[in-house]
């Protein structure tokens, strides 16, 4: 340390006093908690190599491995399974949510966040706002390993943006859902092994295979899991193959309404209680 | 102590319980305004607790606290806009680089981008953190860390500066730095509150030391009263055996307390009190008497000498005790 280790330092700008100042002051804490946790992958491109992996290791494994011995009503199998895995992939984006938001909690920099005078919901609508960042690249290379195996939309330009919009909309109220379990479970090795719990929660759905050859318990939960009917949405929206008798259940029917109620329904239950939490979290 | 009004920090009561286990019973605690205090207590004692709560990060189950005039329950948002906070598990983004985590916080703050980056060029030079400045922290020292975490609570002036065991686990360089840091924030007014297990840290920065065990305050006062209502010790350890009689009586005459002969060691150890004798007076009252000493040792009583004094029993972990010289504690 120099002699004259402290300059004087500058005082903090004063907290803002009127409604719509305190607005802002929020939306640029969370701007900066959004540049934080983008910048975590300058110094971690490992996780950014992983996401970009995955995507690939999906078409590969699903549509050729176990895709050669699937049968769908269509024909073309990587055409049936390609919406499947943009659900997945705004699904299983949970995880590093809840990997990040757990790890984040159980070190002492939350802390140092709570004793700032920032806006506190600054940090989960932050978090919330860099996964739908990282969460529109990683939909981004998946429909590009969908292109590049064959996979083409079939539908009208509106419908293919109302299906981005579906899926970015999704993998929003799921970032609070990963949230608000990351603010619960505060211990990132508790977060690591809650992972392969995902795995059931997006094939017991249409995602792979169509229910209707299902056990009759088996599809009830597959035809009214979330993930079921967002890929109806897709398939809808994008014109790909339908299986038939997929309109059975009632969220399997109507599948773009039903995704955008479990979309209001993720966020008036995550919202409140994460930012609750957070602001109230103690050890 | 009783609080006066212009007070920065006090408290009153505090209570916490956590699953069973009692972590504050009633702690009152007052800091003036410009001074440092130091909370002095082992592991366990509730100076965490106390921090975490004056920091608004935990909610005390009764009593009240106040920093800057402001409650910190009722009216937290107001104390987190005067308070500094830097802690023994340093608070930083492990995830990023130091001078990333330092322009983060700076535009938590409100800087404007260009003063937090001009900001976090200052205090990474200030600290010597410069040339790790652009390496990922999870790679950084135990040290290194914590002069990033302490310049993550400088960005801007906080009047007041929590600091939970700020030198806890660091090497002597690293702990005198931080020292230093500490001396010139006191220097320029900032109101510190340091929680420390160490006697000679709250004897170097603190004007007040208050006690802490078991979520109490025990004793307080400034180190000159606490040391000279502990004492410490001075020990002569003589070139010729034969000496050491004549060594007793003198020390006994200087001192006024008797004093321990250790023929094996040729050593004689005595209690002292406060100021009563100094170094430089023990030596020339000996080489006037013709003792010819190998070493002379005045040593501060340590936090175990503290506790053994107050409370009759030393620190549940030992955390504080100085081996050889443990005979003279007492």
């Amino acid at each position: 340390m120099t002699p004259a280790m402290l300059t004087p330092a500058m005082l903090a700008p004063a907290a803002p006093r009127t409604r719509s100042a305190r607005i802002r002051w929020a939306l640029a804490d969370g701007l900066t908690v959004v540049w934080r946790d983008l910048r975590h992958l300058k110094y971690q491109p490992g996780e950014l190599a992983g996401a970009l992996i995955f995507p690939a290791l999906m078409v590969l494994l699903f549509g050729y491995v176990f895709g050669s011995a699937i049968t769908v009503p269509g024909g073309n199998y990587r055409e049936y399974l390609m919406p499947g895995l943009f659900a997945m992939t705004a699904f299983t984006g949970v995880i590093a949510t809840v990997v990040i938001v757990a790890g984040d909690a159980a070190k002492g920099v939350m802390d140092r966040f709570r004793s700032m005078p920032m806006a506190r919901v600054a940090v989960p609508f932050g978090q919330t706002g860099a996964d739908v960042v990282t969460g529109t690249v990683a939909l981004a290379i998946m429909i590009g390993c969908g292109l590049a195996v064959g996979w083409r939309p079939h539908a009208s330009a509106p419908d293919e943006l109302a299906a981005f919009g579906l899926l970015v909309l999704l993998r929003y109220a799921l970032s609070w859902t990963g949230v608000f379990i990351g603010l619960t479970v505060r211990n990132e090795e508790t977060a690591d092994q809650l992972v392969p719990l995902i795995f059931p929660v997006t094939m017991i759905s249409n995602t792979f295979v169509p229910t209707t050859n299902m056990p009759a318990w088996l599809r009830t939960i597959s035809d009214w899991n979330p993930v079921s009917a967002l890929v109806a949405a897709l398939r809808h929206l994008l014109g790909s193959a339908q299986a038939p008798g997929a309109a059975g259940a009632w969220p399997l029917a109507h599948p773009v309404l039903a995704s955008l109620l479990w979309a209001a329904l993720l966020l008036a239950l995550f919202v409140p209680l994460s930012v609750r939490r957070y602001a109230t979290a103690r050890r | 102590m009783p609080a006066r009004d212009d007070d920065l920090i006090v408290a009153e009561g505090l209570y916490k319980r956590f699953k069973g286990t009692e972590a504050l019973r009633g702690l009152d605690l007052s800091v003036p305004a410009g001074t440092v205090c130091g909370l002095l207590g082992p592991n366990g004692a509730g100076k965490t607790t106390t921090v975490r709560i004056l920091a608004t990060l935990t909610r005390p189950d009764a009593g009240r606290a106040r920093v800057a005039g402001h409650d910190v329950v009722t009216h937290a948002a107001r104390v987190r806009a005067l308070i500094g906070l830097a802690g023994q598990h340093a608070a930083v983004d492990e995830k990023l680089s130091g001078r990333d985590n330092l322009r983060m916080f700076g535009r938590l703050y409100h800087l404007p981008g260009r003063l937090a980056r001009q900001r976090a060029d200052e205090l990474l030079a200030q600290f010597s953190l410069g040339e790790a400045a652009d390496r990922v922290v999870k790679g950084y020292s135990g040290g290194m860390r914590r002069k990033l975490d302490l310049a993550a609570s400088l960005i801007v002036a906080p009047p007041v500066l929590f600091m939970d065991e700020p030198t806890t686990g660091l090497d002597p360089r690293s702990r005198s730095d931080i020292w230093t840091g500490i001396t010139e924030l006191a220097d320029a007014g900032t109101t510190v509150l340091l929680t420390t297990q160490y006697m000679d840290e709250a004897d170097r920065l603190a004007a007040q030391i208050a006690v802490v065990d078991a979520g109490q305050v025990i004793a307080s006062g400034t180190p000159g009263e606490l040391k000279s209502a502990i004492g410490g010790s001075l020990t002569v350890v003589v070139s010729d055996g034969g000496a050491l009689g004549a060594t007793a009586g003198l020390l006994a005459r200087m001192t006024s307390a008797r004093p321990a002969t250790d023929p094996d060691r040729r050593r004689v150890t005595v209690a002292v009190r406060g100021d009563s004798v100094t170094l430089a007076g023990v030596a020339v009252e000996l080489s006037r008497a013709g003792v010819q000493a190998e070493d002379i040792t005045l040593r501060q009583p340590t936090l175990d000498d503290v506790f053994l004094r107050l409370t009759g029993r030393t620190t549940e972990d030992g955390t504080a005790a100085r081996s050889g010289t443990r005979q003279a504690a007492a």
